[in-house]
C-alpha cells in the first residue's frame, strides 16, 4: 500500500480507508479560494463605492468575515470542502473520518494566522513535511485531515486476454497489484513491463518476460470478470 | 457463497442506499432505518473484503460505507441555542477554569500599559522612544479638545469606523491567539507589544493634557477590547504551554486537547471585540454626551465584565 492512504477503524468495526493530500493540490485549493475572496471584496467594493468612507466600512466587514469565518462555513457545510477544495476534489476530515465540525473548522482556519509565517505558509509547509499525514499546524491542533474524495473511480481498461486462473487464491492486496499492472501494460515500455512482470515468481514461476506478462494479464482479465 | 451471488443477494439494498445518500429526502426508506442499514453495508464490506472478492466491488462498498459513516455522524444540533447557553455560562467559566493562564496574559498586557502610563506622567520624551512622529501628530489630530466626533479623522464615518475595527482588532485577537503555537512566543510578544503601545499613546496623551478627549473616547469600549485581548492571549498561551508542557501526552496529543477550550475562548473572545468594535464606532466617539457621563459608562462596563467573569453560569457549572 502506498505511504498517503491511512486507515481509520470505525465503531462499527471496519476500517476505511482515506487517500491524503498534499501540499500541491491544497495549495492549488487555497489560491482559487484566495482568487474568490478577492473576487467577492471586489465585488463588494464596486457595488457599495457610491457610499463613499461607510463603504469603505462594509468592505472591510466583509473582508473580515470572507478572510476568517466564511472557509470554516463551507467546511461544515460542503461536506469539508471551500470552492477550492471542491475544483480539487479534496477535502477537510476529522482524525477519524467524520465530518468536521464549527469547532475543528474555526481551529484550522483561526490558526492559518501561525501556518501563514513567516511569508506564505512557510511554517505550514515545513509542518506538512514533517508529519506523515501532511497536517499544517492548524491540522495538528484541530485533529483534521486534508483528504481526496471518495470518487467513483474510472473503470478499468487493460488489454482483453483469455482468463488464467491464479495457481492459489490472492489476498485483495494481490488483486490489486496485478489489476494495476495490466492497466498500465499500455503506458510502460515493453521491456519494463517484462521486467515486472517476473518479479512475482510464485504467479508465473520460471516463464520468461514476454509469457509472464501475457500470463499475469491473463490473470488480470480472470480477477475482473470473476464478479460476472 | 459465489461473488456474483453475493452481489444479486444484496444489489437493492446497495441501490437503496446510494439513493438515501444522494438525496436523503427522496429516500425509498425512512430516515430511522439508516443506521441499522449502515451497520448492515459495513458487515457487507468486512465480508467482502475476507472472502478476498473483487477488489472493484471491495473498493464500491467501502465507498458507500465511508458516504454512510459521514450521514451519520453529521451533528445535527441546534446551534444557536448552545450560543446563547455558552454565552451566558459557559464562556465566564471556562475563563474561570483557566484563571491561570488569564492571569498570566493580563500581567503581560496591563504590566507594561499601566507602567507606561505612569512612566510617561514624568518622562514625557519617553514616548517618542516607542511611537514615531507621524504617529504622534495623528494622535494629537484625533484627540484634539477643537474636534467634533473624538479618535477619527476629518470625514471619517461611523460605519467605515466600525469595519475598520472590526478588521484590525478582531485580527490583532487572532494573530494574538496564533502566535501561541510558536511555543508560546507569539501570544507573549503580540500582548506585550500592544501593552507598550496603548500605555505609551495612553501615558501621552494624558501628559499633553487631552485627558478629557481621550480618556471620554476610549473609557466606553476599553473594557470588552482590552479584556478581549487578554482572553486571546491566554488562549494562545493554552497551545504554547500544551507544546513546552504537554505532561504526560506526546506533544501533538496534548496540542489536540488544548486547541479545544483554547478555541471556545476564542468564540467568547471574538464577540467581544465585535461588541468593542460596535462600542467603539457608534458610542466612544460622540461629543454631545458629558465626560463624566462616558467615564461613569466606561466604569460600569468593567465592574459588569468582571461580575461576569466572577460569578456567571456558576449554578449552572455546579448543576
Amino acid at each position: 500500500m502506498l505511504d498517503t492512504t491511512r486507515r481509520v477503524a470505525t465503531p462499527e468495526g471496519i476500517e476505511l480507508t482515506l487517500r491524503l493530500a498534499g501540499p500541491v493540490p491544497r495549495a492549488l485549493a487555497w489560491s482559487v479560494d484566495l482568487l474568490l475572496r478577492i473576487a467577492v471584496v471586489f465585488v463588494v467594493m464596486m457595488a457599495v463605492g457610491p457610499l463613499g468612507r461607510t463603504g469603505t466600512g462594509i468592505v472591510l466587514i466583509t473582508a473580515f468575515f470572507v478572510e476568517w469565518l466564511l472557509p470554516a462555513w463551507f467546511e461544515t457545510r460542503w461536506n469539508g470542502q471551500t470552492p477550492g477544495k471542491r475544483a480539487f476534489g479534496i477535502a477537510v476530515l476529522n482524525d477519524d473520518g467524520t465530518p468536521v465540525r464549527w469547532p475543528a473548522a474555526l481551529t484550522r482556519n483561526l490558526l492559518r494566522a501561525a501556518d501563514f509565517l513567516p511569508f506564505f505558509y512557510g511554517v505550514g509547509l515545513v509542518a506538512m513535511l514533517c508529519n506523515r499525514d501532511f497536517k499544517r499546524l492548524g491540522d495538528l491542533a484541530a485533529g483534521t485531515v486534508v483528504v481526496y474524495q471518495a470518487e467513483k473511480p474510472a473503470p478499468r481498461v487493460f488489454p482483453e486476454a483469455s482468463p488464467v486462473a491464479p495457481p492459489f487464491p490472492l489476498s485483495l492486496e494481490e488483486q490489486r497489484a496485478v489489476l494495476e499492472l495490466a492497466e498500465r501494460a499500455s503506458t510502460l515500455t515493453r521491456e519494463r513491463l517484462e521486467e515486472l512482470a517476473e518479479l512475482p515468481e510464485p504467479l508465473v514461476g520460471t516463464l520468461d518476460g514476454s509469457r509472464a506478462a501475457a500470463r499475469l494479464i491473463g490473470m488480470a482479465n480472470h480477477i475482473a470478470g470473476s464478479g460476472k | 457463497m459465489r461473488q456474483h451471488q453475493f452481489e444479486t443477494a444484496h444489489a437493492t439494498e446497495w441501490q437503496e442506499f446510494e439513493a438515501f445518500l444522494e438525496n436523503p429526502e427522496k429516500s425509498p426508506f425512512a430516515a430511522e432505518e439508516m443506521p441499522s442499514r449502515y451497520r448492515r453495508i459495513c458487515q457487507t464490506l468486512a465480508l467482502a473484503a475476507d472472502r478476498q472478492y473483487s477488489p472493484e466491488l471491495v473498493d464500491r462498498l467501502n465507498r458507500l460505507a465511508l458516504r454512510g459513516h459521514h450521514a451519520l455522524y453529521r451533528n445535527r444540533r441546534r446551534q444557536s441555542q448552545r450560543v446563547l447557553e455558552y454565552l451566558l455560562a459557559g464562556f465566564p467559566a471556562l475563563v474561570r477554569a483557566e484563571w491561570r493562564l488569564v492571569a498570566a496574559a493580563a500581567l503581560l498586557f496591563f504590566g507594561p500599559l499601566l507602567c507606561l502610563i505612569a512612566v510617561l506622567q514624568s518622562y514625557p520624551e519617553f514616548a517618542h522612544y516607542i511611537l514615531e512622529p507621524g504617529q504622534i501628530a495623528s494622535f494629537h489630530e484625533m484627540y484634539d479638545p477643537a474636534n467634533r466626533r473624538l479618535g477619527t479623522r476629518g470625514a471619517d464615518s461611523s460605519l467605515m469606523m466600525f469595519g475598520f475595527y472590526i478588521w484590525n482588532n478582531i485580527c490583532i485577537g487572532f494573530q494574538t491567539f496564533a502566535g501561541g503555537l510558536l511555543f508560546g512566543v507569539g501570544s507573549i510578544w503580540f500582548l506585550g507589544a500592544n501593552g507598550v503601545i496603548i500605555g505609551a499613546v495612553a501615558g501621552y496623551l494624558t501628559h499633553v493634557g487631552y485627558t478629557q478627549t481621550f480618556w471620554s473616547f476610549v473609557a466606553g469600549h476599553s473594557s470588552p477590547e482590552l479584556l478581549a485581548i487578554v482572553i486571546s492571549g491566554a488562549a494562545g498561551l493554552r497551545l504554547g504551554m500544551a507544546l513546552i508542557a504537554p505532561g504526560n501526552m506526546s506533544r501533538r496529543a496534548a496540542l489536540v486537547a488544548a486547541a479545544k477550550p483554547a478555541v471556545r475562548l476564542m468564540y467568547g473572545a471574538a464577540v467581544m471585540f465585535l461588541a468593542a468594535a460596535f462600542v467603539e464606532a457608534f458610542w466612544s466617539p460622540l461629543t454631545e454626551v458629558d465626560f463624566q457621563i462616558k467615564i461613569i459608562v466606561g466604569i460600569s462596563g468593567w465592574a459588569i465584565f468582571l461580575l461576569y467573569f466572577l460569578l456567571a453560569g456558576r449554578g449552572r457549572a455546579a448543576s
